[in-house]
Parts: structure tokens; sequence; C-alpha cells
């Protein structure tokens, strides 16, 4: 693959802490490589805040071959920049060019608080999954793995929606920052399998509480979570979602 | 003396043996006795799940924001299990004996034997769960192969085997934290353990947002941090992946096994560029499906697609024609430095060998078309339905190449180079995956128990919840039987504010130096030494120098690092800093160990011990043992030998032919 070298612009929201007001701060980088990854370019603009005796740019990332869902950008107006079906990770640099201004924050939702710089405190995806996103099985429990045959159309399904890596770019696209994909992608995921199915009712309304309580707002279908999710989970997820509280809310025992 | 305590009796035996005769602790008692786990990956996971559940007190610990992001979540492959629903002979012996001899005869017997036993215990579990597997269109579980097997065994899904396993076992985790079993805390690292009448009683953990140290009492702690792989600095581990956990452990008397035992992975997207902060893999089932080749001429600069079929070398099958491109991962690797070492390499770099799936899509495509009864069908029509194919099996990695590279695997062959990719070695436990320091468990890559000295593919994902999820809530519960009248310990302990100190001194000396140089400067020329003198191939001369310029390095580092921000605040370059200092004093270690053993053996190849094909050449004689490491002061260990005794799987030349 051909490559070539750019500088930029980057204008990046700085935030001490929690209490911390923040604002925007500018940096130009130079001589960035078409084929370094996005955070590669960070670690390059960190090193050399570090060497100027400057605090260098917090940011959440780990696996950086996206999947720990730990990276969290919010890139020109659009969580994990340009790509589609992409986390910022695995965003490179050939997607821009010499002289572009690239603007960087972090996750904008009430729920998911700033910790500082480009890091926010997601914890409340744990809880959601604390209210019900499971199976309640203990160890050694199970039966052998094959008694139970589940139609592949069905697995995949499932399959589809479990792909979700809870990153938080549905809530940080959307306006109203919903958590209904996140939410929906799990009650799918488990609603789809026989397995899920004994505490398909309590999981659906449980967790739900659990998204209102921790102040996401609700969906309307705008739109925007299905366009940025890295993994492409379908909005058609919410519908289901829908589907599966209506029904809870009008069958549940208690 | 080390004593692996391996139950009697015959190997099929020893752990139904173990089972119904360790001691066991009631329900009310297992309320009183507090467990820690380090990491939440799918050793600690699956643990801290389990032990939930039997109704231990459990405290979790992670330094990412989600005790999801651990990164088994990266392993894409698959899982092993000797369940035989393919037919085709599978067993647990035969699976035992492919680890054992995948491993190159370093791992224990035993230990391998109960690995093989529950394999098809976690399957069940996770399909319990609602993993959702791969399945075949009668609705069943779909296998496929995997590197150094001739028998299908593994179970997948999709590229994201890690993924969907490590979220059943999250999932598990978060109901046990919602059932108040276990509490967690996210972004902390554990930076050391504290030790009260010889025995692991807790840790000092640094809470990563307000940087505050926390001491915390329990009466075992488990290390389930994963490997360490990092050192090398380039790896397809996740870029906090690290040893200290681990290494504090042996800086508290733990024994380190077999540190040098390093898995290299085959099949990685090659080396970029300088700026370059970590290496990808994709998976070894591209292995299955994908044919590996050069050019037969030196330094052919042809565009892949340009080289007709008989100038290419598809070289592992020209070698090995019995597992052509699926043999054992150490000597995929091998074979591919030796190519390009010989200057038959490919890319700019000339680092690199194709992986092609030019003929598996005209296969599928074939196979595709009579099932849709196409009969002559175009080359047009064969490709489409064979990308489909390909697409459905190995999508989301074929996506990651593209995006990572920017050229499309399915239309040019991709590029691959070897990297560091898991490490064997850690820290030594017996049978019951204790360490010799008692109260001190290492479960999953954290220790070195089950690969010996090569992993086969699709056994890690396997050993860390068996780990997990089927063997410490046996193996616990016969230490902490003892423990039932240890009331918890608080903390305000002697011990506790000693350890705490020794930490804050630490951290205040790191920050005190004030130097010039950053940590990832450091890191980098940590790795590049490593990668170097103890990588692929190793040999004496190097190893020693190695060993010098390390020691060097250590000096430098201590005092010239500079550490912007402060200590009570989130401050990541201080988190790695104190990381990268681990890093070094263990890569002296491995080259230590690299150097004592002279024979080579699994991902360990010493130039010096080579058949005249250049194929590894073990020495059972001299090294059929574990290498168990004592810290004994600053660059200073004794070697303490577990000789491995074979009963049932006898050692032989392991050839792939």
């Amino acid at each position: 693959m051909e490559h070539h070298t750019m500088n930029l612009t980057l204008k990046v929201w700085r935030q001490k802490n929690s209490s911390d007001s923040g604002h925007f701060e500018t940096y130009d980088v130079k001589d960035i490589s078409s084929e370094m990854s996005f955070l590669e370019m960070f670690d390059v603009l960190n090193e050399r805040l570090i060497a100027e005796g400057k605090d260098p740019i917090a940011f959440d990332h780990d696996c950086r071959e996206g999947i720990c869902g730990m990276c969290s950008m919010y890139i020109n107006g659009r969580p994990h920049g340009p790509w589609h079906a992409n986390t910022t990770c695995q965003l490179h640099m050939r997607a821009y060019k010499d002289g572009d201004t690239i603007v960087v924050e972090p996750w904008r939702a009430k729920s998911f608080p700033v910790i500082k710089d480009l890091v926010v405190d997601r914890t409340a995806f744990d809880r959601i999954i604390q209210a019900g996103g499971y199976i309640s099985v203990n160890t050694g429990n199970a039966v052998d793995a094959n008694s139970i045959p589940i139609e592949k159309d069905k697995a995949d399904l499932a399959f589809a929606n479990a792909a979700c890596i809870g990153c938080g770019a549905c809530v940080a696209a959307c306006k109203n920052s919903s958590a209904m994909l996140f939410v929906s992608a799990k009650v799918s995921h488990l609603a789809l399998l026989p397995q899920g199915d004994p505490e398909r009712k309590s999981r659906v309304i449980n967790m739900i509480a659990q998204m209102d309580k921790e102040g996401f707002g609700g969906c309307t279908n705008t739109g925007a979570c299905e366009a940025v999710c890295p993994k492409e989970i379908s909005i058609t997820n919410i519908a289901r979602l829908n589907n599966e509280y209506i029904k809870a809310g009008l069958t549940v025992d208690k | 003396m080390l004593n692996a305590k391996i139950p009697g009796g015959p190997l099929d035996q020893k752990w139904t043996y173990y089972k119904g005769h360790c001691n066991l602790v009631n329900p009310a008692n297992k309320r009183k006795l507090e467990v820690i786990i380090i990491g939440t990956g799918l050793a600690g996971a699956s643990a801290a799940a389990s032990l939930g559940e039997l109704g231990y007190k459990v405290k979790a610990f992670c330094f990412q924001d989600s005790p999801r992001r651990a990164h088994s979540i990266a392993a894409q492959g698959g899982i092993n299990a000797a369940k035989n629903y393919q037919n085709d002979g599978d067993s647990v012996f035969r699976l035992f004996y492919d680890t054992i001899k995948g491993g190159d005869y370093r791992a224990r017997e035993g230990n391998v034997h109960r690995l093989a036993e529950v394999s098809a215990n976690i399957i069940d579990q996770c399909v319990a769960q609602g993993v959702p597997f791969a399945r075949e269109y009668g609705g069943l579980l779909s296998n496929r192969s995997f590197g150094g097997t001739q028998v299908q065994r593994t179970f997948y899904a999709a590229g994201q085997t890690g993924q969907q396993l490590l979220i059943g076992a999250y999932q598990a985790l978060e109901r046990q934290v919602a059932l108040g079993n276990v509490k967690m805390y996210s972004r902390h690292e554990m930076l050391d353990i504290v030790m009260i009448d010889g025995k692991a009683r807790g840790i000092i953990a640094r809470n990563l947002v307000t940087g505050e140290l926390e001491r915390h009492f329990g009466h075992a702690v488990l290390l389930c941090s994963g490997g360490y792989g990092n050192v090398f600095y380039l790896s397809t581990n996740a870029m906090g992946s690290n040893v200290t956990a681990a290494w504090k452990a042996h800086k508290k008397g733990a024994y380190f096994g077999n540190p040098c035992f390093t898995q290299i992975h085959p099949t990685c997207i090659p080396v970029s560029g300088d700026h370059q902060s970590k290496l990808t893999l994709m998976s070894e089932s591209l292995r299955n499906d994908g044919r590996i080749w050069v050019p037969k001429q030196k330094g052919d600069t042809r565009k892949p697609n340009e080289i007709p079929e008989e100038e290419r070398d598809y070289y592992l099958e020209r070698r090995y024609p019995a597992f052509g491109n699926l043999v054992p991962r150490d000597v995929a690797s091998r074979a591919a430095k030796e190519r390009c070492d010989a200057g038959y390499g490919v890319g700019s770099s000339r680092q690199a060998v194709y992986l092609d799936y030019a003929k598996a899509i005209e296969r599928y495509g074939l196979g595709e078309c009579s099932k849709l009864g196409i009969e002559d069908p175009t080359p047009e029509q064969v490709r489409e339905h064979g990308v489909n194919v390909v697409k459905e099996k190995y999508g989301n990695l074929f996506d990651m190449y593209e995006k990572i590279t920017g050229e499309n695997p399915y239309e040019v062959p991709m590029r691959i180079y070897p990297a560091v990719h898991y490490t064997m070695g850690g820290l030594w436990v017996d049978y019951e995956l204790m360490t010799n320091v008692p109260g001190l468990y290492a479960l999953g890559e954290a220790n070195f128990s089950d690969h010996g000295a090569n992993r086969l593919g699709a056994s890690a994902l396997m050993q860390g919840l068996a780990d997990g999820y089927f063997v410490i809530p046996y193996t616990i519960g016969n230490y902490l039987s003892n423990d039932i009248r240890t009331a918890a310990i608080p903390t305000s302990h002697q011990a506790f504010v000693d350890t705490e100190k020794a930490v804050q001194d630490r951290i205040d000396r790191l920050m005190n130096i004030k130097g010039a140089k950053t940590v990832e400067s450091f890191h980098k020329r940590l790795g590049k030494i490593m990668w170097d003198k103890c990588g692929m191939a190793r040999n004496a001369a190097g190893l020693q120098e190695a060993i010098e310029e390390i020691r060097q390095l250590k000096k430098e580092f201590w005092s010239n690092l500079r550490i912007p921000g402060g200590i009570k605040e989130m401050n990541p370059e201080l988190d790695k800093a104190n990381r990268v200092a681990d890093f070094i004093e263990l890569g002296e270690l491995m080259c230590i160990d690299a150097l004592q053993r002279n024979e080579s053996c699994g991902g360990h190849f010493r130039e010096e011990s080579q058949t005249e094909e250049g194929e590894a050449k073990r020495d059972d004689n001299n090294f059929q043992y574990v290498a168990a490491w004592e810290l004994k002061g600053e660059g200073n260990w004794e070697l303490h030998r577990e000789d491995l005794v074979f009963e049932v799987a006898k050692p032989s030349q392991r050839s792939y032919k």
C-alpha cells in the first residue's frame, strides 16, 4: 500500500478531572504517516508533550484491535471517527489528508461522566448487565452442549448481537444519550436462545429499569446509534426490545 | 524441594481421586472466607463467578474500566474440547497426548490430563450460559481443526471466540456482583502481595483514578493476570497487559517457571514502521483454508497475483507433507523466519510471507455451486459463492486486515509474519494451582503449567476456563478448609502498613527520578533487545549480551526516567512506568533461563541445538525438567528443578513430516 506523511491540526478536549470544567487545546502534529493508527498519532503527540514537560492526553485504549471496547474518542462529531463499522483504535491515518483539522472529544453523555481528558466512566453499562444481562446457571449445572439443537439462523443472530463490545458509541451518537441499542443487543442475544427463555421477562424489565435509573434517555428512532456501531448491531433489535418489554409487562406474574 | 503434589494412581484416575478426597468447606464457613482475584479474563472471571456461586466472599480487581475488557476478549480462533462430536477419533486421551506432544514434552502429565478431562464440561457450561458458538444447519455445534492436531475438536464463534467466552464469564461474574457475592474493583492495579506468617493474606492496590493506595485482605489470593508477552514491546497483547502482579508475587518468594518459553505466533500482520505500538494476530484458523507461500525466486518483486503457480514455494506443504499448513505454531514461525532470512521474504520490508485464500475461495465456491445445482458455473459465480463462504467463516479477520493494511485480502494474498503472542512460562504452581507461597494461586496464562514449551492453538481459552470453572473451586477448598477459624485480619495489621509503605516508596522513587526519557522509549529498547536476542532464535553469546544490555538499561531507567503529572491523580505514564520497571527485571530472568536451557524445545530454539535439517533438537537427558527460579536478591536467582516424569506419553522426537 502506498503511503505518505501529513501535517495536521488537532483540537483536543482537556479536562483535568471530573470537577474541572474543561476546554479545547490546539496542537500541531507533523510528519504523521498514513500507515499509523489514529491512536499511534496520539502516542506520538503524547511523547512530544512529555518531552516538552507538559501533561500528556489521557485516553482509554487497550487491545488496539477493535474488540475490547475500551477506546472511545468522539472524532469530528462522530464516535470512533469517519470509517464505517470501526473503532477508534482501528482508524488509520490514511483516512486524513495533509492540512486537515481534527476535533477530538470524549463521549458526551450525562451517564458517562468525564474522568480525565478523553476518559469517561462507563460503569453504568456494567450495572445494566448486573440487572439481568445473564443466564442464571451456576458452574457445573450444564447438560451436554448438543442436547439442545438451535436453528443456525437464530444462533447466528444471537451471535451478531452478542458481538456488542460495550464501547458506548451508540450512547455518544444519540441526541438523547439513549442506551437502547446496547440494552437491545443483550436482551436479543439472550432472548433468541432457548437457554435464555426462563428469565426472558424479568430480564428485559429489570434491565430497562436500570437503564432508566442510570439516566440514559429514550429512543426516538433517529438511527444514529446503528450508523456508528463498530459491530453493526442492527436497530431492529430496539423493536425487538420494545416487543419483549411490552409482552413482559402484560404477562409477567409478579 | 519442589513438590508438585500430583495425586497417585493411574493417570486417568488422578483427578477423580483428588476430587473424591480433597477437603471440603461447608457453606456456612464459605461465607466467612474471603478470596482476592487479580484479573478478570477467562481465568479470573470464571474463578470469581464460580467461587461467588459457592458462597465465598470474592473481591475481583482489573486495571481496565470494566472486567469485560480483559485481553482474553481478543482471542480469535476457538477452544478445544474432547467431545468427539465429529466422530473422527477424538478422545480425552488424544487431546491429552496432542497437548503433551505439542508442548514438546515439557509439561506435566497430571495437569494436562486433567485439562483434557474437563474440556468437555467447559463447552457444556458455556452453551448453558448462552455463548453462541457456530452451528450447523441441523442445529448442532460446528467444529474446525487447528494446528498440531489431526481431528476437528475446536469450537468457535466466527473469529471472536474469546470475546464470546469472556462475555459469558463476565455475565456470570456480574450476576455474582448483583447478588453481593463478588465485589468488583475496576481501574485498580495490584502493586504488592501482603504476607502474614508466611501466607499470602492480601494485597496493596492502586486506584488508577484517584492514585490512592488501598489495602485489601483475603484468606487467599488468586493471580489471573495473564501473560507477559509485552516484555517484547511489540506483541499481540493488549497495551495494558503486564507482568506486574506475577512479578510482585515472584518478589515475595513465588518461583517463576520456564520464563523463557514464549510463543511466537506465525500469522500476524507484519510491522509497518517505527511508530508501531502493537501487532495484530490473524487467527491460526486461517491456516485451515489458507496456503502459505513465498516466491521460489529470491528477491522477487512481482505482485503476488503475477507470480504463476509453478514459481511459488508452498514451503510448509513441501517440508511437512503430513501436517502441511497445519503444523504447530513454533514450527510454522521458524519456517517463515528461515525463508525470510534466506532472502525469499515479500512486501516492502521483505519480512513477510503470503497467506493465500484464492484456492479456498475456489474450493468453497465449487461446493456451494454444486449445492445450489448450478451446472458448469462460470469462474465469476464460483468466486462469488466462494467469497461468501469465506466471509462467513473469517469475515471479521479479513475486515481487520483491510483496515490495518489498506489491502483487500479477498483480492490479494495477505502478508503475514510471526509475532510474540503468548507466554507458556509463568508462576510455578503445583497440581492445585498454588504457587510455592501458601495461599497464593496462579491461574490461566499467569501460571506455567499446561502448555510446556509450545502451546497448541485453541488451548489457551480451554486452560483459562478449566482453571477458573473446574479446578480452583475444588483445590481452593482443600487449602481454605484449614482456615475456617481464621478471622478476617484487619488491614491495620503491621504487614499491611509496611507493604503499603514499600509500594509508596517505590512510586515516590519513580516520580523523583525526573530524568529526560519517557517510559515508552525504555520499553521500546527493552523490546528490541528481547526480540533480537531472546526471540525466535537464541544463542549463548547473544543471550549473554542481552543480559548485560538489560542490566545497563535498568540503571538508565532508574536514573533518567521522566514521568509527568502527579501521584494522587489519574496518571497513565506512572502506571506504565510501574509495569516497565518489572518488565526490565523479567527480561533479565528470561535471558538467564534461555541461557541455561541449552536445548531446543517448542518455542525455545537454541541455535546450538538443531538437527542437520534445521529442526529443533531436544535434549531429554539433560533438560527434561521445569526450571523454577527463586529470586535471591537483585539480579540474583537460584534455579530449582522439577523433573518431569512421563509414564504414559513417552517422549519422542516431535515430527510433523
